[in-house]
């Protein structure tokens, strides 16, 4: 079984069918360019995968466990979405940074929090063992058990002091890694556009999600800040690193991609290697979508 | 009677005023904010009897209400009000956590959906991201409109007079009736106009201190 499997993901918004079946697989390392007109179902299917849309029908499947079933998960409860959105991120065309926290602080929300909520359940748990020595007796003295109980909470406290230090490090890294180091102070308001995409990715990339996705990274801005984005996409493109990127930069898609899927109105028209879809595409609608996109330029 | 003893006995009117004033805030800000939550709620019963009320506290005259808060539980109930502060205490938090609610509904929907989208994503509960991510963002935009509301609830402390609360405006009305003298109402304009004008320079500076942001 590959890394990621889609099986059979449909879409309706009542009576308006946006995907009309999905299937595909990914191995652990590759790049999948989804291409395709506006309208097509590119955008929803990247929206189904990071559980921003609950798909209607179908599954989907991460290093052979079950992530997804529509029939098991169509109501799934907040809780149990959030864990299984975590598989994936996504950087979104518009950003979606969070104005007001600085670059660094965008980057080390997600983890912070995350890591909070897991911090307090493990303090609630050392305060009901507190509890039940208090309120039950027990042969010998209790005060071994509260120092036992004090020792194991400075060592929480103290873990997750290192854990932030830890964090602050990977940031500076990540900001690094997106060359946008000297930014790390600054607010997105005072940002490019690219750059504001670069700090998207590193923020997406801070939750090390297995698959990551891109939604038109570039559609929003301007021609020359999208070369800086791209640049930085390809630089992630490693072996352990899946990415799905829905496009519209064809010679991106070309160059980068180890696989390439044409979508038309809700369906995977074609889709094969870069060299095969863009080089001999064998369906109509690809090679008249593929002239037009040539055009453009 | 002299200067310096309308200024003492104003003073305790103002005690009274300002008394009212920052209760009335410190309890309708965050009822606004519930009854905001309220009149956005998926389950629809709940957002049109919130709504509903809404309207009616809107749509109705403060000053009636403050009557009606005194006088309804005694005469209707057997229960009567054992304070006239409370009684206006309570109409006043109520009709303006229902001014407040409606801005902040306003604020809270401006958020765009986007900023939700990518808490989401990173795995945020829905706690987390209107606390960590959107309320702030809300608290930036609603400053202005907020600020207008709070200068007019200064004002409006003056009907507690009607049900015979001591406060500023009835001390010097007092004052004018038993002494014959107009100017003590001057004076606790000049009460209202300060307090104002300190209000404005604080609402002013917290607008600032939020700018480090554009969006």
């Amino acid at each position: 079984m590959a890394f990621l499997e889609v099986k059979g993901i449909k879409k309706n918004y009542g009576s308006l069918q946006v995907l009309k079946g999905i299937d595909f697989s990914l191995e652990k390392g590759e790049v999948l360019a989804i291409i395709g007109s506006s309208g097509s179902g590119k955008t929803t299917l990247l929206r189904c995968l990071n559980m921003l849309e609950t798909p209607s029908e179908g599954s989907f499947y991460l290093d052979g466990d079950l992530v997804y079933d529509a029939v098991r998960h169509i109501k799934a409860n907040d809780a149990e979405l959030r864990k299984k959105r975590l598989h994936f991120g996504l950087v979104f065309q518009n950003f979606n940074l969070f104005p007001q926290y600085n670059v660094k602080q965008n980057i080390m929300l997600a983890p912070k929090l995350l890591r909070k909520k897991a911090l307090s359940a493990a303090k609630k748990e050392l305060g009901k063992k507190r509890r039940i020595v208090f309120f039950y007796p027990m042969k010998g003295s209790k005060k071994s058990f509260y120092d036992l109980l004090k020792k194991e909470k400075a060592r929480l406290l103290a873990e997750d002091k290192n854990f932030i230090e830890k964090l602050s490090d990977k940031a500076d890294r990540l900001l690094d890694g997106v060359n946008l180091s000297e930014k790390a102070n600054a607010y997105p308001c005072q940002l490019s556009g690219g750059q504001s995409q670069r700090v998207a990715i590193a923020r997406a990339l801070a939750l090390e999600p297995d698959v990551l996705c891109f939604d038109e990274p570039t559609s929003a801005l301007d021609p020359e800040l999208t070369g800086e984005v791209l640049k930085v996409i390809r630089g992630l493109k490693s072996s352990s690193r899946t990415m799905i990127v829905v496009t519209h930069e064809m010679d991106f898609a070309r160059s980068v991609a180890d696989k390439v899927i044409f979508m038309a109105d809700g369906v995977i028209e074609e889709e094969g290697t870069p060299e095969e879809v863009f080089g001999n595409p064998k369906s109509e609608k690809t090679k008249a979508f593929l002239l037009k996109a040539e055009d453009r330029i | 009677m002299s200067f310096a003893e309308v200024t003492l006995e104003l003073l305790k009117g103002f005690a009274v005023t300002c008394q009212l004033f920052i209760l009335t805030l410190v309890l309708a800000l965050p009822l606004g904010l519930i009854i905001a939550f309220g009149s956005m709620s998926r389950f629809l019963p709940l957002k049109y009897v919130t709504k509903a009320f809404v309207w009616v506290i809107r749509g109705t005259p403060l000053m009636l209400q403050v009557i009606a808060v005194f006088y309804v539980p005694g005469l209707v109930f057997d229960l009567p009000m054992s304070s006239r502060m409370l009684a206006v205490l309570i109409a006043f938090v109520i009709n303006y956590a229902c001014y407040f609610s409606e801005i902040y509904r306003g604020g809270i929907e401006s958020i765009s959906k986007g900023q939700y989208e990518a808490g989401q994503v990173l795995g945020l509960t829905k706690t987390q991201i209107f606390f960590k991510i959107v309320l702030f963002q809300v608290i930036k935009r609603i400053i202005p409109p907020m600020s207008n509301e709070i200068i007019t609830l200064v004002k409006d402390t003056s009907l507690a007079r009607i049900i015979a609360v001591e406060e500023l405006t009835r001390l010097s009305q007092d004052i004018v009736n038993v002494y014959g003298i107009v100017w003590p109402l001057f004076y606790a304009g000049a009460f209202y106009l300060v307090f104002n004008g300190l209000l404005s320079v604080l609402l002013s500076w917290v607008e600032k201190k939020m700018d480090f942001y554009k969006g």
